[in-house]
C-alpha cells in the first residue's frame, strides 16, 4: 500500500525540485503594448537586444492600447508602447505618464474581399470609403476592444456622421488585430488594420488593400513612461532605459530594416526625434 | 486539409529538431500544471476526505459548493488572481504577477475543487462499514486513512487525471496571470493562442499536437498506476 503513496511522494519531490529552477530574473520591467507590435514580430527582434544591452528582462503584456493605458493608470506597468495619440495625450495630461516620445509610424489600411461589394477600391478618402461601406450594408469587422486601431476607426466613423454601432452589417470581434483579420478574411468583410500586422499575416489571408494613403490613416507609436511619482512601485529606471532604447539610433535602424527581407517592404518607419508636426499631427 | 498536414509536418520538425523554444514551452507546461495538480491533490483529497468521512450540519450545501467549483471558469479565476496579485493589490508585495508561480496559483485554484469533488464521491462510495471494520482490526486512524485511499484508488486516480486535464488545457487564466511572456511564462496553450493570432496556423497546429501528445503521455502514466495489479 505504501508503494502507491511513495510514488506520489517521489513525484512531489521531483516537481518541487523542478520548481526551484524557475529562474526569477532580478531586473524586470513590465511593458504594456499593443497586439500589433507583438503580432508583427517586431518585439521579438528588439527585446533580446535591449536585454543584452541593459540587463533588464522585459515582461511584455500585449493588449489593446486602451487596456495598456489602463494598466499604466493603475501603476501595473512600467512603460507603454502604444498607438492611440488622442488617448495618450489625455493619459499624459492627467499625470499618469511622463516623457512621451515619438518612436515610429506606419499606416492603417482599409482591407476587404477582392470582389469589393461596396466598390471602395481606389477611394482616396477613408471617410468616403466608410460611407460607401455603410451605404452598401457591406459587412464591416471592428476590433471593438478599445485598442488604438479601434480608436482610430471610431474617429473615422464619427467623421462620417454615421451611427455604425448596432447596425446589422457592423460586427465587433473583441479580438486582437491578427485574429480580427482572420475573421474578416473568413467572413469576407471589410476591416481596418495597421499595415505591419497585415503584411505579417498576408500570406494566410484573402484580403486586399482597398484604401490607403489618406492622411487620416496615419498610425503613430509613442513610448510613454508611467509616472513614478503617482506609483512608487513603478520601476522608473528600467522604464527610462527602455524609453531611451526605443529612440536610440541603433534601435531605430533595426526598426527601419525590420521585415524588409521577409515581406519585401518595411513594416514600420522610425521617427525618433522628429517633429510630430512633420507627420501631420 | 493542407493545414492539418502542414501542422503535422511542422510538429514533427519542431520535435525532431528539438527546437529549444518549443521544448522550453512544453517543459514549462508540464512543470506548471504538474505542480498545480500536486497542490490540488494535496488540498483536494485531504479536504475531500474530511468532508466525506464526517457528519456536520450543512454538509449537503458544502458538497454542492464544491461541485459548483468543479465548473469554475478559468477566466474568472484568472481575473480574480490578477486583481489580487496586482502590484497595488492585496498581495502585490509578493511581486509574482506575470510569473510561472502565478500560473501555478491560478491552476491550483481551478483544479482543487475538481479533485475534491471527485474525491468526496469516491470516498462516499466506499461501503459504510469498511471504516469500522478497519478500526476494529486495530488500525490507527492514520492507517485507516491510507487503507481508505488505497481502497478508493481507482476513482481517486480519476480525480488526479481530471484535475491535470483541467489545468493543462486551460488558457484563460494562464494568459491573464502569466502574460504569455516569451521564454518565461509562455505555455503550450497560450503559445497556441498567440500563434493563431499571428496567423501562423501551422505552428499553432503543431503546438496543439504536442499538447495532445503530452496529455496522452501523462494520462498513460497515471493509468498505468491506476490499473496496476493490486498487491496481495
Amino acid at each position: 500500500m505504501f508503494k502507491f503513496v511513495r510514488s506520489i511522494a517521489a513525484a512531489f519531490a521531483l516537481l518541487l525540485a523542478a520548481s526551484v529552477t524557475f529562474a526569477a530574473p532580478t531586473k524586470t520591467i513590465i511593458l504594456a503594448t499593443t497586439t500589433s507590435t507583438q503580432d508583427s514580430g517586431l518585439l521579438d527582434e528588439l527585446l533580446p537586444v535591449f536585454q543584452k544591452n541593459t540587463g533588464y528582462f522585459v515582461k511584455t503584456i500585449s493588449v489593446g492600447s486602451g487596456q495598456a493605458m489602463k494598466m499604466g493608470e493603475k501603476g501595473e506597468a512600467d512603460v507603454l508602447l502604444v498607438h492611440s495619440p488622442d488617448a495618450e495625450k489625455k493619459f499624459v495630461d492627467q499625470g499618469f505618464g511622463i516623457n512621451r516620445k515619438l518612436v515610429m509610424h506606419n499606416d492603417f489600411i482599409i482591407l476587404g474581399p477582392a470582389n469589393d461589394p461596396a466598390k471602395i477600391k481606389g477611394e482616396k478618402s477613408a471617410k468616403e470609403a466608410l460611407k460607401k461601406i455603410a451605404a452598401a450594408n457591406a459587412l464591416f469587422l471592428s476590433r471593438g476592444d478599445n485598442s488604438g486601431t479601434h480608436a482610430l476607426e471610431k474617429k473615422l466613423w464619427k467623421a462620417t456622421g454615421i451611427k455604425q454601432e448596432g447596425q446589422k452589417w457592423y460586427q465587433q470581434t473583441g479580438l486582437g488585430m491578427g485574429q480580427t483579420l482572420s475573421v474578416a478574411a473568413e467572413k469576407k468583410g471589410y476591416t481596418i488594420a495597421d499595415r505591419g500586422t497585415y503584411l505579417a499575416l498576408k500570406k494566410n489571408l484573402g484580403l486586399v488593400i482597398l484604401v490607403e494613403g489618406d492622411a487620416s490613416l496615419l498610425n503613430i507609436y509613442h513610448v510613454i513612461q508611467v509616472n513614478p511619482a503617482k506609483w512608487p512601485k513603478v520601476n522608473a529606471a528600467g522604464a527610462k532605459a527602455f524609453s531611451d532604447f526605443m529612440v536610440a539610433k541603433k534601435t531605430q535602424n533595426i526598426i527601419k530594416t525590420f521585415g524588409v527581407k521577409k515581406f519585401g517592404a518595411p513594416l514600420f518607419f522610425p521617427d525618433a526625434g522628429k517633429d510630430p508636426k512633420s507627420l501631420g499631427l | 486539409m493542407d493545414l492539418i498536414l502542414e501542422g503535422l509536418i511542422t510538429a514533427c520538425k519542431l520535435l525532431w529538431a528539438l527546437d529549444p523554444e518549443v521544448l522550453g514551452i512544453t517543459w514549462l507546461s508540464l512543470k506548471v500544471s504538474g505542480i498545480a495538480t500536486l497542490i490540488s491533490v494535496g488540498l483536494g483529497v485531504s479536504s475531500g476526505m474530511v468532508v466525506a468521512l464526517t457528519r456536520f450540519p450543512g454538509k449537503k450545501f458544502v458538497v454542492s459548493v464544491v461541485n459548483t467549483g468543479m465548473g469554475l471558469p478559468p477566466v474568472v479565476v484568472g481575473l480574480f488572481v490578477t486583481v489580487f496579485l496586482w502590484r497595488n493589490g492585496p498581495f502585490g508585495f509578493l511581486d509574482i504577477l506575470y510569473t510561472p508561480t502565478a500560473i501555478i496559483i491560478a491552476q491550483s485554484v481551478i483544479a482543487t475543487p475538481i479533485v475534491m469533488g471527485i474525491s468526496i464521491a469516491a470516498l462516499q462510495n466506499l461501503p459504510n462499514k469498511l471504516r469500522l471494520q478497519i478500526l476494529s482490526l486495530g488500525a490507527t486512524r492514520l492507517q485507516m486513512v491510507f487503507m481508505l485511499i488505497r481502497e478508493a484508488r481507482l476513482p481517486l486516480m480519476a480525480a488526479v487525471m481530471a484535475g491535470f486535464g483541467g489545468v493543462i488545457s486551460e488558457v484563460g487564466a494562464s494568459i491573464m496571470v502569466g502574460g504569455n511572456i516569451k521564454g518565461y511564462s509562455r505555455v503550450l496553450t497560450t503559445a497556441t493562442v498567440m500563434e493563431t493570432g499571428k496567423g501562423e496556423f501551422a505552428t499553432a497546429f503543431a503546438l496543439s499536437i504536442i499538447l495532445l501528445f503530452l496529455v496522452f503521455l501523462v494520462n498513460y502514466l497515471f493509468t498505468l498506476i491506476q490499473q496496476r495489479e493490486r498487491p496481495r
